[in-house]
């Protein structure tokens, strides 16, 4: 039986998604080995992005500023809009570059069955920006999950009414899907071929 | 063209058995709980999904030995070509995970149903006609699944949608409309590819059940009943058209959710269900031998007749093997006693089952 400490530790990187009980134990047995070394650099990052983290009032990233680095680049195309579920969705995007424009988090997606409903995502934010016009086109850039569709099909439905141009990835991609699962070259084509929703 | 070699490893009440010098009939005869459909089931898994029972992989594993199990076997190939080495099972380690062998080298579990194509019929299956239609539905899907892959898919999303319909028209407040709109979309588009699927089957099958003669079984005509507009724009209108109803009855009641398989015997138009347990039982036959011919393709097949012969007279009996002999499957049969395979027994590998092990008669 390990110390209440080691348990504790041991619990909390259990919760973190792709972890497990078995596969934390032993990264809490390398942490402790390295207590000097690997432990102490993980400490510094950790209190670093607690200290530092903030969500965009803009597009909801996570970044250390607000507006984030996306929203402030001058050199975005701000006539392009891409739509994602979460942050997640938007770092596999803008890690290998593929979207020149800019983002909006929703914060989830449509699911009856989990509770989520139209007010629980931020699509009023959404249709706020493209109210305000300078935007061309809207990306729908949902999972191919069932809930995703449906919640690019529900955009749709509430963007019809602004004049932009309203395009969905190109989803010959696996069925069921999420795009933080796919390779770079994948994404890639999927947005290269995005075409007008149906 | 056929399996042989086969080892089962831990797999339920078979510690370690070798079936060897396999035949186109192969005989498994035991007594109650010797372990003949555990036979089956550990060749059914040969094929892609849960095999014939349908268990996890975990129920699979003997008890008491520590968790995982293994099946083995080497396909023989008639075109000359090297004989291909199959494995499959789940090691103590990853109980829950199903792992695969192509001559030595790990795959995917679904490449092994490139290499043959396997169909079953069990006693489990005898309920189908007096069953709910929802495991009428099932079966239809199973059987389409075989034909083509993606019908699973069609079939899981559309049921995806279907349960977020309900939950939103179940709810306390009136349904989003725009909400609604989105996810019917959802449900025309799969469901049309669902009924699709459903009705190709029903088509094919009905195509090579009509190629059978009239006696001495009695052939059954299948009918697709669908539950709904079968195009993906008509389903989507009528659900549309229909959601005040649905939102009383706080459910879908439009779509391939709602579909049925009538099937009843030519020549009376008998309704299955009314049918003699033996005329059922020959029904079934019949609908499993016309699946496995289009499923097989040009695919070795194999076919796994659990208990077939108990129901049947010694006519059909006769006549059903006279059919199995004509085709090009390899067969597998149990019974608790020799006698009804007498037709068979001197070209068939027999072995006799008792309490996990088996042995060459
Ligand atoms: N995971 C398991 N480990 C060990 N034994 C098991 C396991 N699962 C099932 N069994 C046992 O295997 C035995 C044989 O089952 P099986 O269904 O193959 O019998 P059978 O020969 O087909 O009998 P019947 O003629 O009654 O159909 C049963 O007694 C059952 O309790
Ligand atoms: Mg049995
Ligand atoms: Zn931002």
């Amino acid at each position: 039986m390990a110390s209440q400490e080691i348990e504790a530790l041991s619990a909390a990187l259990a919760r973190l998604p792709g972890l497990g009980p078995r596969s934390a134990r032993r990264a809490v047995l390398w942490l402790v080995k390295r207590r000097e070394t690997a432990l102490v650099q993980l400490l510094d990052a950790l209190a670093a992005v607690r200290e530092t983290l903030v969500e965009c009032q803009t597009c909801g990233n996570v970044d250390t500023q607000n507006p984030c680095g996306i929203c402030a680049d001058p050199r975005r195309d701000r006539r392009q809009l891409c739509v994602v579920e979460d942050v997640a969705d938007l770092w596999a995007l803008d890690r290998a570059r593929l979207f020149a424009g800019q983002y909006h988090v929703l914060g989830g997606r449509l699911s009856a069955l989990e509770g989520v409903r139209p007010e629980d995502l931020s699509i009023p934010a959404l249709l706020a920006r493209v109210e305000q016009g300078g935007v061309d086109e809207v990306v729908l850039a949902m999972n191919a999950t069932l809930e995703g569709q449906t919640t690019a099909h529900y955009l749709a439905e509430r963007l019809e009414a602004f004049p932009v141009r309203i395009t969905q990835l190109a989803h010959g991609l696996p069925v069921g899907g999420e795009l933080d699962y796919l390779d770079e070259g994948t994404l890639a084509q999927a947005l290269r071929a995005r075409r007008p929703i149906s | 063209m056929a399996l042989d070699r086969i080892t089962l490893t831990r797999f339920r009440n078979h510690a370690d058995t070798r079936l060897d010098d396999t035949a186109q009939f192969n005989l498994l005869v035991g007594e109650n709980g010797a372990g003949k459909t555990n036979i089956l089931e550990a060749l059914s898994l040969f094929a892609p999904g849960r095999g014939l029972r349908r268990a996890t992989l975990v129920e699979m594993a003997g008890q008491d030995t520590g968790g995982g199990f293994a099946v083995s076997a080497r396909l023989d190939r008639a075109d000359g070509n090297d004989p291909v080495q199959l494995g499959t099972g789940a090691t103590p380690d990853a109980p829950a995970r199903r792992q695969a062998q192509v001559n030595g080298a790990a795959c995917p579990a679904i490449r092994l149903g490139e290499w043959l194509a396997i169909s079953w019929l069990t006693p489990a299956m005898d309920r189908l006609f007096a069953d709910s239609a929802g495991a009428r539905r099932r079966y239809m899907d199973r059987l389409a699944l075989a034909l083509d892959p993606a019908h699973a898919r069609h079939a899981a999303r559309y049921e995806n949608a279907l349960r977020e319909r309900n939950r939103l028209l179940s709810g306390d407040q009136d349904p989003d409309p725009q909400w609604m709109d989105s996810i019917e979309a959802q449900m025309a588009e799969a469901g049309a590819a669902l009924a699709l699927g459903r009705a190709m089957l029903i088509d094919r099958l009905n195509g090579e059940l009509a190629q059978l003669p009239d006696a001495p079984f009695a052939r059954p005509v299948l009918t697709y009943q669908p539950g709904g507009p079968r195009d993906a724009a008509g389903l989507g209108r009528e659900m549309r058209r229909q959601r005040a109803r649905d939102r009383s009855a706080q459910r879908s009641l439009t779509g391939p959710h709602r579909d049925e398989l009538a099937v009843t015997m030519l020549g009376n138009g008998q309704p299955a269900a009314a049918c003699s347990t033996g005329e059922q039982k020959a029904m079934l036959i019949a609908i499993t031998l016309a699946h496995a011919a289009l499923a097989a393709g040009d695919r070795p097949g194999m076919l796994l007749l659990d208990e077939v012969a108990a129901h049947l007279d010694p006519i059909r009996r006769a006549a059903l093997f006279d059919r199995l002999r004509q085709g090009r499957a390899q067969v597998w049969l149990t019974g608790t006693e020799l006698p009804p395979f007498a037709d068979i027994a001197a070209e068939a590998a027999v072995w006799h089952i008792a309490k996990g092990h088996a042995e060459r008669c």
